[in-house]
C-alpha cells in the first residue's frame, strides 16, 4: 500500500494487431494503480428529473459545489497522478457556467475530456466552444425514441427534441457521439427504434444500460423493473444489432443484475480501478457510495492529497480486495472475478454493505429478492417518483394507468 | 463524416482525428492512444507508424521510409503497415486528410 503511484504496472496483454487495450488488471490490483479515467460529478443540478437518476437521494446543493479554482486544482492533481481521461458528468455538467473553462483546463494539463450530458442546456455556440476547448467525446442520454415516452421519463417537456438537435450539432462539429439509453419496463418496447435512432444520428456508440437499482431507481423499482420476458427479448435485440451494425455502431450492453445468477463486478471491484468526485469534492469509490451510511468519505478540501485518499483512506480500504469478505464470498472461486458484486446494492437490500450482493445466486437473500422483483415487474404501478432536491415528487398524471383504466372499463 | 469507412492504400494520407490522441504516459512509461472510453497501448512499431501519420505524408512515403530504416523488403512492410492502419481506421481512430482545393 505504500508503493508510490509511479510504480504501477499496467498490463498490455498480447497485442496481436499492435494495439492492446490498456487495462488495470491484477498487477495494478496489488498496488491500487491510479485509474485511467475519473468521473467528475461537477454538479447535482439538472433540468431533468429521471426517476432512475444515479445521483444520491441526498443531493449536493449548488452552494456546496467546488469552485472553478477548486475543480481546476483537482484536474491538475489528477493529471499529475497519471489519470488520462476525465468524464465531466453530473447532474447536468453544463449547468455549471464554467464548464468551458474546466474543459479548457483539462486540455491544458493534458487530460482527455468526455462530456456526459442531458444536452438540454446546450446551444450550438456552447458546444462549439467546448469543442474548441478540447472536448473529445460527447455522450447524450436519451429516455426513449420519441417525445411521448422520453419527455415523460425525463420529466421535461420538449427535452427529446432538444437532444436530437444537440446530437446533430455534435456530429456537425465532428465530435464522436455516444447515445446513452437507460432501459426499464416502460421504455424497453422502444429498444429497436432507439438503436435505429442512434444509427440515424450517426452515433459512434450506443450504451444500452438497464437501470441499476439503488438510490432514486430503488425508490422507483416497482415502476421500472422489467419482466424477465422483456430482458430476454432485449438480449436478443441487442445481440442481433451488434452483429448487423458491426463497423457502423458499437453497442455496449449492461444487463440488469436482478435477473442474473452472478453479480456484476461493480466498478471493477471496490477501490481497484475507479473513483469519482462528488460536486462537493468527496472522493468516492462509486457514484452511489454515499448511500452507504457509516462510511466516511474524504474530501479534496481536506488536507489530504487525492493520491493519499485513494490509497489510504478508510472508505477505500474497507471493501478493497477479498479480506473483508464473509461467506459465501470468502471461499468462492469467483471472489476475484466479481469481488462480491456491488457494495451499495448489498447495503440497500440487506442493510449491510459487507454482505454478499443479493444479485448473486449464492446469496441467502437472492431468491427472496428475485421473487420480489418478479412480482413488481408484473405489477401495474407505473407512476414515477421524480428526482429533485425536494426529496422527490410523485408523478401526478399517469397516462398509461389512465388508458389501462379505460380499457378495463373503469 | 470523414472519420469512418476509409480504405487505406498507398496513396492515403492518414492522420489521427481530433478526438484520438497519441501521447506518452509518463506515469506508466508507455505510449497510449486516447479515444472515447478507451485507452489503447500501441506497440513500438505502431507508435512509429502513427507518428508518421500527419495528414501530409502518403502511406507510400511512410513505407519507403520504414523499408529504408529497417533494410526490410518494401512489400512486406507495405502489407503490415496498411493492415495496421486499416484496422485503426475501422475502429475510428484514423482519418484521412481532406483534399485541399486551395
Amino acid at each position: 500500500m505504500s508503493d508510490t503511484l509511479a510504480d504501477n504496472k499496467t498490463t498490455t496483454a498480447g497485442p496481436t494487431d499492435g494495439l492492446a487495450v490498456l487495462e488495470q488488471t491484477r498487477s495494478a490490483a496489488e498496488t491500487y494503480g491510479i485509474p485511467l479515467a475519473v468521473l467528475l460529478e461537477v454538479t447535482h443540478r439538472c433540468p431533468l428529473q429521471c426517476p432512475y437518476c444515479s445521483n444520491p437521494v441526498e443531493l449536493d446543493r449548488g452552494s456546496t459545489e467546488l469552485t472553478s479554482d477548486e475543480w481546476k486544482k483537482v484536474l491538475s492533481e489528477l493529471a499529475e497522478l497519471g489519470v488520462l481521461q476525465i468524464h465531466f458528468s453530473g447532474g447536468e455538467p453544463t449547468a455549471r457556467k464554467d464548464i468551458v473553462e474546466l474543459v479548457q483546463h483539462a486540455t491544458d494539463v493534458g487530460l482527455y475530456s468526455n462530456l456526459i450530458t442531458s444536452a438540454v442546456l446546450l446551444t450550438r455556440d456552447k458546444l462549439s466552444a467546448l469543442a474548441d476547448a478540447g472536448l473529445s467525446h460527447v455522450q447524450i442520454s436519451f429516455q426513449g425514441n420519441e417525445p411521448g415516452v422520453a419527455d415523460r421519463v425525463a420529466g421535461l417537456k420538449d427535452a427529446h427534441k432538444k437532444k436530437l438537435e444537440v446530437a446533430k450539432w455534435t456530429r456537425e462539429l465532428e465530435l464522436p457521439l455516444t447515445v446513452n439509453a437507460v432501459m426499464h419496463r416502460q421504455n424497453l418496447h422502444q429498444l429497436t427504434d432507439i438503436i435505429q435512432m442512434a444509427v440515424d444520428l450517426d452515433a459512434d456508440r450506443l450504451e444500452v444500460a438497464n437501470v441499476q437499482y439503488y438510490g432514486w431507481a430503488l425508490k422507483n423499482r416497482a415502476a421500472l423493473m422489467p419482466t424477465i420476458e422483456q430482458i430476454e427479448e432485449t438480449s436478443r435485440i441487442v445481440e442481433e444489432a451488434q452483429v448487423r451494425l458491426k463497423g457502423t455502431l458499437a453497442i455496449d450492453y449492461v444487463v440488469p443484475d436482478y435477473y442474473a445468477l452472478r453479480p456484476k463486478k461493480c466498478m471493477g471491484g471496490w477501490g481497484r480501478q475507479f473513483f469519482n468526485i462528488s460536486p462537493a469534492g468527496k472522493v468516492l469509490p462509486c457514484h452511489a457510495a454515499e448511500s452507504i451510511t457509516g462510511l466516511e468519505f474524504e474530501s479534496v478540501r481536506s488536507n489530504h492529497s487525492i493520491a493519499w485518499i485513494w490509497q489510504n483512506s478508510e472508505a477505500f480500504n474497507r471493501y478493497r480486495g477479498t479480506g473483508w469478505m464473509p461467506e459465501p464470498c470468502k471461499s468462492c472461486e469467483f471472489r476475484e472475478i466479481d469481488y462480491g458484486g456491488c457494495r451499495c446494492q448489498a447495503f440497500a437490500l440487506t442493510g449491510d454493505a459487507g454482505n454478499t450482493d443479493p444479485a448473486c445466486a449464492l446469496s441467502p437473500r437472492h431468491e427472496e429478492i428475485f421473487k420480489q422483483a418478479e412480482r413488481e415487474s408484473a405489477g401495474t404501478q407505473n407512476r414515477f417518483l421524480y428526482r429533485n432536491f425536494a426529496g422527490g415528487t410523485l408523478e401526478t398524471d399517469d397516462p398509461r394507468n389512465e388508458s389501462q383504466d379505460k380499457r378495463n372499463g373503469a | 463524416m470523414a472519420s469512418r469507412n476509409i480504405n487505406v492504400s498507398e496513396t492515403s494520407r492518414p492522420k489521427l482525428p481530433r478526438h484520438t490522441k497519441l501521447k506518452f504516459d509518463e506515469t506508466r512509461q508507455v505510449w497510449v492512444i486516447l479515444a472515447p472510453e478507451r485507452v489503447l497501448a500501441p506497440d513500438d512499431i505502431a507508435v512509429e507508424v502513427l507518428q508518421l501519420c500527419d495528414g501530409v505524408r502518403s502511406v507510400a512515403e511512410m513505407v519507403d521510409q520504414l523499408a529504408e530504416k529497417y533494410a526490410a523488403p518494401r512489400e512486406a512492410i507495405a502489407t503490415d503497415v496498411i493492415a495496421m492502419l486499416q484496422d485503426l481506421a475501422d475502429k475510428g481512430f484514423l482519418t484521412e486528410a481532406r483534399e485541399s482545393t486551395a
